[in-house]
């Protein structure tokens, strides 16, 4: 097999890992919002869910960028409803990597209908709770990222730009107006107030078809330009008190949340290279030794913690648990491919 | 003009929630305080004039099954008669402490009753008006507490049924006389305004139809009905009759907090998109209605402001929180 359809092969694998019929339905039961912890877990098993590897460093790094640029979506969100544009954002440009596969193509439908089902009819009451509750898990996250910092988008101080100018969200009109009426319901006088920023009208409502214009850019493809993909950690955690008091205290809940991570991965297959057929290892550092220097001075309020299953009193799922896991391993496979980051990226967007 | 204030630390980020700052304005003893909802926890503080942090105390959120710990909704200051106490609202009751913070002197658990398994089970809104504690809920209903001079005999006297949707803020303002006895407006998810007399028991007035987005902020002022929406608009209503008078295109965001100046009748709102707007409410000579003129405007960048309160009876100062922003930021006007 060539490097090029092995590729093809690590994006097929992963994305039908996370589209799977029954992860699709654990996902969409009402639930509270997961842990961090939680979190990465599943997140950690979705990266390796095809013969790829990644080492803890380049792992932090990915989940690094996927967490700000997921939270910079969210925070950036004009109106509550766009969360759902961008999730359709999402799926359009997974879609479009799996072009020449009919039946992920479908699972990815079906998860399609099944957002609009649930989510369509959602009132903007119901999007602003989802909203506000999703940006809690991001709270005091402010990890610099390269892309983010060069496009102006983030400051130095980890913060994201909130614009003054551009489009407005759907249903909001251009600030700047007092209208006053009067028993009647007729317009008695029109004024105007100087109200500091510079907006046009939305154009149009996004597309919330399967097929269709979003409008919002939101959600698409933040590489479509070849992109360095580093992140910066020094000053990125504010408020550690704050923070790290809620992993410190127990959680005697972590039971529960173990059975709903058991049951969250216990359908996922994991790969592993068979054969004379390699691995393949992706490092998101400039090089080897980079890769190591990071994963030693990555600050300590930074480490992700991955669900300890020995933590658990329950034998049982303990067991199942450690039977999922224990089918993991990272091999140890010499490298193949090109050990830059980006190259690897750029040979992604060329798919 | 106003100019930026020796800001405020906090221990911890404010969320993103809105009406998320309260502020109770202690003149008398030249302090002010101040409550953040930070998640699961809320911060109280108490300033001096100079915005000189004096001391400060964290609530959590009383526990309750579930797999993480429950969030706070709104943490609000209500002034009654005899007695100032702070109400905490969360996704699994209602705290009420004494005002410092130091004791909760009542505890009131959320029923899930008829929530269904998608729906989310959260008190939100709170006010005072005259003996009673007001508090919105999930379902729409509000719950009346009658609060006694002093101690915890606090009773759930009545369950008043208006809105269908989560309850998103609650305005009260001493009755106006005879022309209006509106004094308590309730706002939800839906836009939907209901207008009240309070009494041993409530009354509903009227109701103030939504047009298709939450209003999650609003405040009452010598009768008018002073409303923001989730699409940056702030509407002025008559509260006795519910006749809308003045529509302002206010925000480019949806509007998180309003706030009254009651002495000036100044109204403070903010929103989502960074800014800050100080608004002059008058009754015109002729017709006697409503009248609104635009003051000052403030942006506070790359902040999602989540709450905003005047810090004076004249409004000649305000404090501001936003959403992942660990301080709270003071303006006064020069």
């Amino acid at each position: 097999m060539q490097p090029f359809c092995t590729f093809t092969g690590v994006l097929n694998d992963i994305i039908s890992t996370m589209f799977n019929r029954k992860f699709m339905e654990e996902l969409f039961k009402p639930q509270e919002l997961y842990s961090k912890k939680a979190l990465r877990t599943v997140y950690d098993r979705l990266a390796h869910a095809s013969i790829m590897r990644l080492n803890q460093a380049s792992m932090d790094k990915l989940y690094d960028l996927m967490t700000m640029a997921f939270k910079y979506q969210v925070l950036l969100c004009p109106r509550p409803k766009d969360v759902l544009l961008v999730t359709f954002n999402h799926l359009d440009a997974i879609k479009g990597f799996i072009r020449d596969s009919p039946t992920i193509l479908h699972q990815v439908d079906e998860t399609f209908q099944q957002l609009t089902e649930i989510y369509g009819g959602l009132s903007a009451g119901e999007f602003q709770l989802i909203r506000q509750t999703l940006l809690i898990f991001f709270q005091d996250l402010h990890i610099r990222v390269s892309i983010f910092l060069k496009d102006k988008v983030q400051n130095s101080n980890g913060r994201f730009v909130l614009p003054v100018s551009g489009p407005l969200p759907w249903g909001t009109k251009v600030p700047g107006l007092i209208r006053t009426f009067n028993n009647k319901g007729e317009e008695v006088r029109k004024v105007e107030f100087k109200h500091g920023g510079s907006y046009v009208a939305a154009p149009k409502e996004g597309s919330f078809e399967l097929y269709g214009d979003r409008v919002l850019k939101l959600g698409t493809n933040m590489y479509s330009v070849n992109r360095p993909v580093e992140t910066h950690m020094s000053g990125a955690s504010e408020n550690l008190a704050a923070q790290t008091q809620e992993s410190i205290a127990p959680n005697p809940l972590a039971k529960e949340e173990l059975n709903l991570l058991a049951r969250l991965i216990g359908g996922m297959e994991i790969k592993k290279p068979s054969g004379p057929e390699p691995g393949f290892r992706l490092n998101l550092f400039t090089t080897d030794e980079e890769e190591e220097q990071a994963a030693l001075t990555r600050p300590e309020e930074l480490f992700y913690e991955v669900i300890n299953i020995q933590a658990t009193q329950d034998q049982q799922t303990n067991e199942e648990l450690a039977r999922i896991m224990g089918e993991f391993e990272i091999l140890d496979q010499p490298r193949r491919s090109a050990s830059k980051g980006d190259d690897l990226l750029a040979m992604m967007d060329e798919l | 003009m106003f100019r930026r204030e020796r800001s405020i630390p906090l221990r911890g980020s404010a969320a993103a929630l809105c009406n998320n700052l309260s502020v109770l304005q202690l003149p008398g003893r030249n302090l002010t305080h101040f409550g953040v909802v930070h998640g699961p926890s809320a911060q109280l503080l108490s300033a001096a004039p100079e915005g000189v942090p004096l001391a400060q105390r964290q609530l959590q959120a009383k526990e309750g099954a579930g797999v993480s710990p429950p969030l706070i909704t709104q943490v609000h200051w209500c002034v009654l008669p005899f007695r100032v106490l702070l109400v905490l609202t969360s996704h699994r009751g209602i705290q009420m402490y004494e005002s410092d913070g130091s004791v909760m002197v009542y505890w009131h658990a959320l029923d899930a009753g008829d929530a269904s398994l998608v729906q989310a089970v959260f008190a939100r809104g709170i006010a005072s008006s005259g003996h009673f504690i007001c508090v919105g809920m999930w379902s729409g209903r509000v719950l009346v507490f009658d609060i006694p001079a002093k101690g915890p005999n606090i009773v759930l006297s009545e369950e008043l049924a208006g809105h269908q949707t989560p309850v998103t803020d609650i305005a009260t303002e001493p009755a106006q006389g005879q022309d209006c006895v509106a004094d308590m407006v309730t706002a939800d998810d839906s836009g939907l305004l209901c207008v009240w007399q309070s009494g041993p028991e409530f009354k509903l007035l009227t109701r103030i139809p939504g047009f298709g987005v939450p209003c999650p902020s609003v405040q009452l002022w010598q009768g008018t009905i002073a409303a923001g929406y989730g699409n940056g608009q702030v509407r002025l209503y008559e509260a006795s009759t519910g006749t809308l008078h003045v529509q302002i295109d206010a925000h480019a965001r949806a509007i998180c907090a309003l706030d009254l100046a009651p002495e000036v009748g100044k109204l403070l709102s903010a929103a989502e998109d960074t800014f800050v707007h100080i608004w002059k409410l008058s009754r015109s000579p002729e017709g006697g209605y409503i009248e609104v003129e635009h003051c000052h405007g403030e942006c506070v960048p790359d902040t999602q402001v989540c709450g905003a309160r005047f810090c004076d009876p004249a409004g000649s100062s305000f404090a501001v929180t936003g959403y992942d922003l660990a301080e709270i930021l003071r303006f006064s006007s020069m």
